[in-house]
């Protein structure tokens, strides 16, 4: 992954959904009205998350085993990639929320057990900044991230859809399904999910280069 | 080649099919005056701007990087 043309195909789809996004058609429903445009921007914030966090616990299973800590870092730095993600599609789903629903903040499940997961990942930093010693350091948070991953999938999956949310997808709620049908939206959907999966990895890969080195330069 | 023109073409017909009003407010007067494009414009230029930045951080970061770790 050291080429650049994903580089580029990402923020090419990135400036594609920015143009697209605004301007191609899309349905017309009452309460959403333009906002609807939001799916482009607020969901991809989400599915960055989830891929980021996804390679983070990848690499700390790897970690447990290899003992090594370069894999130590490639979880850590995702998880400090994926966090600028989840805050993102928090603060973005408040704004949508303010609008269609009324309040910025209006304690759906969705919203507070999205806030959960993020503070979850954020106990994970705390967590490693709080134990010195390596070797240490590393174990204790790989087993943690291991746990944290599939609360997390819970926490935004599972347990919004067995209470009443107003968020599509979930409780009484029909779910984006509808709109996810519209062939129109689909073409600017994935490839905006795509796009920001991309960027997110690439802001991920910057930061652990950064973090070999300074690593490197401790050591020496 | 000309029938699958030819279907191509109905196709593109049933496109203005989509656009019919059912009432529903829209952003339609920003875009029959043209406003909307000054917003998209803008938000390219942000993307740009950021994404040319990423890039030249990646560039200076391969500088260091040949400087610090060799064998790679």
């Amino acid at each position: 992954m050291n080429k650049t043309w994903w580089k580029i195909l990402g923020s090419v789809l990135v400036i594609y959904t920015a143009i697209a996004g605004l301007l191609l058609g899309v349905p017309r429903l009452p309460i959403l009205n333009e906002s609807i445009r939001n799916l482009y921007f607020h969901v991809p914030m989400w599915f960055a998350m989830i891929v980021l966090f996804s390679i983070s616990v990848f690499y700390s299973i790897k970690s447990l085993s290899s003992k090594s800590e370069i894999d130590d870092m490639k979880a850590v730095e995702s998880v400090n990639a994926g966090i600028i993600f989840g805050l993102l599609g928090l603060v973005t789903g408040a704004i949508w929320a303010k609008y269609t629903w009324g309040q910025f903040w209006s304690f759906d499940p969705k919203q507070n057990f999205a806030a959960i997961s993020v503070l979850l990942y954020f106990a994970y930093l705390i967590l490693r900044n709080a134990i010195d010693e390596e070797q240490k350091r590393a174990k204790i948070s790989a087993i943690y991230n291991i746990f944290a991953f599939p609360m997390m999938v819970v926490l935004l999956f599972v347990l919004p859809r067995l209470k009443d949310s107003l968020h599509p997808g979930n409780g009484g709620n029909p779910g984006f399904n509808s709109y996810d049908l519209d062939s129109r939206m689909r073409m600017v959907f994935y490839p905006a999910c795509l796009g920001w999966i991309l960027i997110g990895y690439w802001v991920y890969t910057i930061r652990f280069r950064l973090r070999s080195i300074e690593n490197k330069q401790q050591h020496n | 080649m000309k029938k699958i023109l030819f279907s191509l073409i109905l196709m593109l017909t049933t496109v203005q099919l989509f656009a019919q009003d059912n009432g529903v407010e829209m952003a339609d007067k920003l875009r029959s005056d043209g406003k909307i494009y000054v917003v998209v414009a803008c938000i390219v230029i942000i993307l740009l701007g950021l994404l040319a930045y990423l890039f030249s951080i990646d560039k200076r970061l391969k500088k260091i990087e040949k400087e610090n770790l060799p064998k790679n």
